[in-house]
């Protein structure tokens, strides 16, 4: 009973939060954006965006202050691949939403209606400073009957971390593609299937925008794909949507680009272990990449030159790239590590940091209202204590569009109850 | 070596040993680690940051090494005769230990035909031993010594009661397991309970598949494993017929006798309850349990018993007994100084205990538990090389003890630091500023890794 109480107190105290002037002041800012880092700077918060930032900000009489002197500031972190708010238990079946077998989806499948946001998931990435995060669905082995994953899993999108509603800021931002050893698991035995059945998917797409009305009328040819996936890949085409392809081996990533640039459409690498060795290629058609930054080891022969150093290779060779992997929907800070790990292998600091922030705001599309500290923009900000990179540092506060987020999670409620010491009751009598 | 030479009474005495190794009267025992140092030369690590491992701290000392043993660490000692290396503003500490790693037995690439973690094809294979599955070609064990690793325990996987038996191998790749085992390291037995087992054997509708067929399976083996030693203890003092060999039945009298530690895979406080209780009807030892995530709700418990916590910082909610999982594990363990143990069971894990320690130190801070470095370090040295049987070798920088070191180019803690050498057995084993020192196993030549990429 107590929990819940709770619960509704940090809730109302995030409503009555939200829309206030904040003004807070005294930190090294990292901003992410044209104005580099700021020591000393005002932040300026107003009805949940960011105002002003900078030396000379000057702060209305009705605004709350924050003393952040001796902190340092980021825009909040971003996870770019994952699914948090979709998957509750990995292992239990039942809570995990961004994986389906079924055969009248593929590209079209849309897992944004299975979101949770009171997953408990959310306020253990979030207190961990992840304000933001893109949700990729994914391919999964056969289930026990038989059904198999596809090659196209379907549409991705951008989940704001925060209390307030719309949680879904960006849906069907990017469908995501299958390639490599996974794609050719769910192709029948062979990658190149793979790509033949999403070339197949996308000709289709291509002819039914050209024939919607006629398609729609029942006067037009019967297409392999469904209705929902003929859309999907549409916005696609469009240039509304990115195709997400999941690729680690240098002559996939070489294929994947080859078949962006064959129909016009945008395309993000994701895994990337091998992308090092095909960079300027990558850089060339301005495909970014979303790098898994701590698996080193060859896994697979798709990954058999994954490299620790892969991060400033990419950065030398001018190839957009954040961080991220879809493992790590329980551990989304993850990132950070990555992060720091990549600056220790000869990464910029600052380029790091933007991998963590703005460059994957901007893969997924939203670049325009996160990622960096910047007038105009939603007010996503980290304090943190210390550098942000380093392991031992966690945020004192999250703010999630202007609000202060309640610094508590399932873990903190567990922490706080087994650091008591034993009194004689049983735990379940600590309160 | 002397050739072996068994006259035929000698082999009828081998035969009524029975549990004893079949050697004979000459030559080492089969599966005996053949272990050699690589070449060495007396070192002198001058002016660094030492963590001894023993919960000291020195700044500004020195760390001599000679004929493969720490001779000496304190400040200014003799350089004469030796090897000099300005570690200024290095930090020295012994080398990494891994008490739960796969590499080998389950090694990169991850292939169907290299999946020799698991021999899941009954709930108690005791009799298999994880060194007979590990591939020395695995690419994680360069990987892992980049990252400071010196020693590491290699365990059969979780999908059974009984997994069989784990080995601890010096962290240089050699040809075969043999010439990695640790020399006279005791053999560990990988135990797991909860959902693995109940899991595995469940869906294809035999036991165990609940906790408590897992629980009637241990005590049922353990039963049989009493029976076995009592019948072989006896027939050693003439009294009775030994039992037959049995390698499985061999396998759990060793933990009986205390010669082989068990290292208990069990994640739920109350489980780990119970597996003490079926320790103690039995008269053996947990010596640690792996993963533990929950293992801060009994510090008290596990200190008592002695029994080490070998855990990750914040892995949690893959599984429903990983639910409870915190960061703050490790820190309220070694509050309560229960033994705690920093473990990776992961190859990427591996590369960086230190880091993964951080996670729990910081986390810790805010809440008023303060670990200084000197103490931390502890989690994957000292409390490792106990865990391991080891202790008296290796985990602190102490006089006598085997020369594992590892040389970072600042606080390990830090997400920057980057083991820079590291010694085993006072040999250079690898060199982030010479490549032409590091070992690249036949897997991956003509890879990245060998143009210095992986590492």
């Amino acid at each position: 009973m107590r929990f819940l109480t709770r619960t509704f107190a940090l809730l109302l105290f995030a409503e009555i939060a939200f829309g206030q002037t904040i003004a807070i002041t005294g930190g090294t800012v990292h901003t992410v954006g044209p104005d580099g880092t700021i020591e000393n700077a005002t932040i300026l918060v107003e009805n949940g965006r960011i105002a002003a930032v900078g030396n000379d900000v000057s702060i209305p009489a009705n605004a709350e202050t924050v003393d952040a002197s001796g902190k340092i500031i980021t825009p909040g972190l971003f996870s770019p691949l994952g699914a948090i708010g979709l998957s509750e238990v990995g292992a239990v079946a039942g809570t995990n939403d961004s994986t389906q077998r079924g055969t009248q989806f593929a590209a079209g499948f849309d897992a944004a209606e299975a979101y949770n946001p009171r997953s408990v998931v959310i306020a253990i990435s979030r207190v961990d400073g992840i304000t933001r995060a893109g949700l990729t669905p994914r391919a999964g082995g056969a289930d026990g009957q038989g059904n198999s994953s596809h090659v196209l899993s379907g549409l991705g999108s951008v989940v704001q971390l925060g209390d307030e509603p719309e949680h879904l800021v960006r849906r069907g931002a990017v469908v995501v593609a299958n390639f490599g050893e996974t794609g050719s698991n769910v192709a029948g035995g062979s990658r190149a299937a793979a790509i033949q059945v999403l070339r197949a998917a996308l000709n289709d797409a291509a002819d039914y925008q050209q024939n919607r009305a006629a398609y729609e009328r029942g006067d037009w040819r019967d297409y392999s794909i469904s209705g929902a996936d003929l859309e999907a890949l549409s916005a696609v085409l469009d240039g509304n949507a990115a195709m997400l392809f999941n690729v680690n081996r240098a002559s996939d990533i070489s294929v994947v680009i080859n078949l962006a640039s064959d129909f016009g459409i945008r395309a993000i690498v994701a895994g990337g272990s091998e992308a090092w060795m095909v960079a300027d290629e990558l850089a060339a058609a301005a495909v970014p990449v979303i790098l898994d930054g701590v698996n080193n080891l060859p896994g697979n022969f798709d990954r058999i030159n994954a490299r620790q150093d892969s991060a400033s290779l990419l950065a030398d060779a001018g190839v957009t790239f954040a961080f991220g992997a879809g493992v790590q929907t329980h551990s989304a800070r993850l990132i950070t590590q990555s992060a720091g790990n990549a600056v220790a292998n000869g990464l910029d600091w600052d380029v790091a940091l933007a991998a963590t922030t703005l460059v994957p705001a901007r893969i997924w599309g939203v670049d325009a209202v996160a990622g960096s500290i910047e007038p105009g923009k939603e007010a996503d900000l980290v304090i943190w204590p210390d550098d942000p990179l380093e392991l031992t540092s966690y945020p004192d506060q999250v703010y999630i569009r202007g609000a202060a987020i309640p610094m508590e999670s399932r873990q903190t409620l567990l922490r706080d109850r087994y650091l008591q010491p034993d009194d004689g009751k049983p735990p379940a009598y600590r309160n | 070596m002397k050739k072996l030479r068994l006259s035929l009474p000698l082999l009828a005495m081998g035969f009524v040993l029975g549990a004893c190794e079949q050697n004979g009267d000459d030559g080492p025992a089969p599966y005996s680690s053949t272990y050699q140092p690589l070449p060495s030369e007396p070192t002198i690590l001058q002016g660094a940051t030492v963590l001894t491992g023993t919960g000291e701290r020195l700044d500004n000392a020195d760390v001599v090494m000679n004929d493969g043993r720490i001779v000496a660490v304190g400040s200014g000692l003799d350089p004469t005769g030796l090897t000099v290396i300005d570690a200024s503003d290095m930090w020295v500490t012994p080398g990494v230990i891994d008490v739960h790693s796969h590499l080998g037995n389950y090694p990169s690439p991850s292939v169907d035909a290299h999946s020799d973690g698991n021999e899941a094809t009954s709930p108690n294979t005791a009799e298999v031993w994880a060194e007979h599955s590990v591939w020395p070609q695995d690419p994680g064990f360069v990987t892992a010594l980049a990252g400071g690793v010196t020693t590491l325990q290699i365990l059969p996987g979780s999908a059974n009661l009984f997994g069989g038996r784990g080995v601890t191998l010096k962290n240089v790749p050699g040809q075969s397991v043999m010439d990695m085992k640790f020399p006279d390291a005791p053999h560990g037995l990988k135990m797991a309970c909860g959902e693995n087992p109940k899991r595995v054997y469940g869906n294809r509708g035999s036991a165990p598949s609940t906790r408590m067929g897992n629980v009637a399976g241990y005590r049922s083996a353990w039963i049989a494993a009493a029976d076995y030693k009592r019948k072989s203890d006896a027939a050693a003092k003439g009294q009775g017929e030994a039992p037959t060999r049995d390698l499985q039945l061999e396998t759990l009298a060793g933990v009986l006798d205390g010669e082989i530690l068990v290292h208990n895979h069990c994640y739920r406080a109350d489980e780990m309850s119970v597996m003490l209780e079926i320790a103690q009807e039995f008269g053996y030892k947990v010596t640690a349990f792996h993963h533990g995530v929950e293992a801060y709700k009994i510090a008290d418990l596990l200190r008592e018993n002695d029994t080490c916590s070998a855990i990750w910082a914040d892995w949690y909610g893959f599984k429903m007994e990983a639910f409870d999982g915190i960061r703050e594990n490790a820190a309220i363990l070694d509050r309560a100084d229960a033994c705690t143990v920093m473990h990776s069971d992961d190859d990427i894990g591996i590369q960086r205990l230190n880091q993964e320690s951080a996670k729990v130190i910081g986390a810790a801070a805010r809440v008023g538990i303060n670990i200084p470095p000197e103490r931390a370090i502890r989690w994957f040295t000292a409390n490792a090389a106990k865990a391991l049987g080891i202790a008296d070798s290796v985990g602190t920088l102490e006089a006598g003890k085997m020369a594992d070191v590892t040389v970072w180019n600042r606080d390990p803690f830090s997400v920057y630091a980057q083991a820079q050498q590291v010694y085993i057995d006072g040999a250079l084993a690898y060199d982030r500023n010479d490549a032409s020192v590091n070992p690249v196993t036949d897997f991956t030549l003509g890879t990245s890794a060998q143009q210095g990429g992986a590492q």
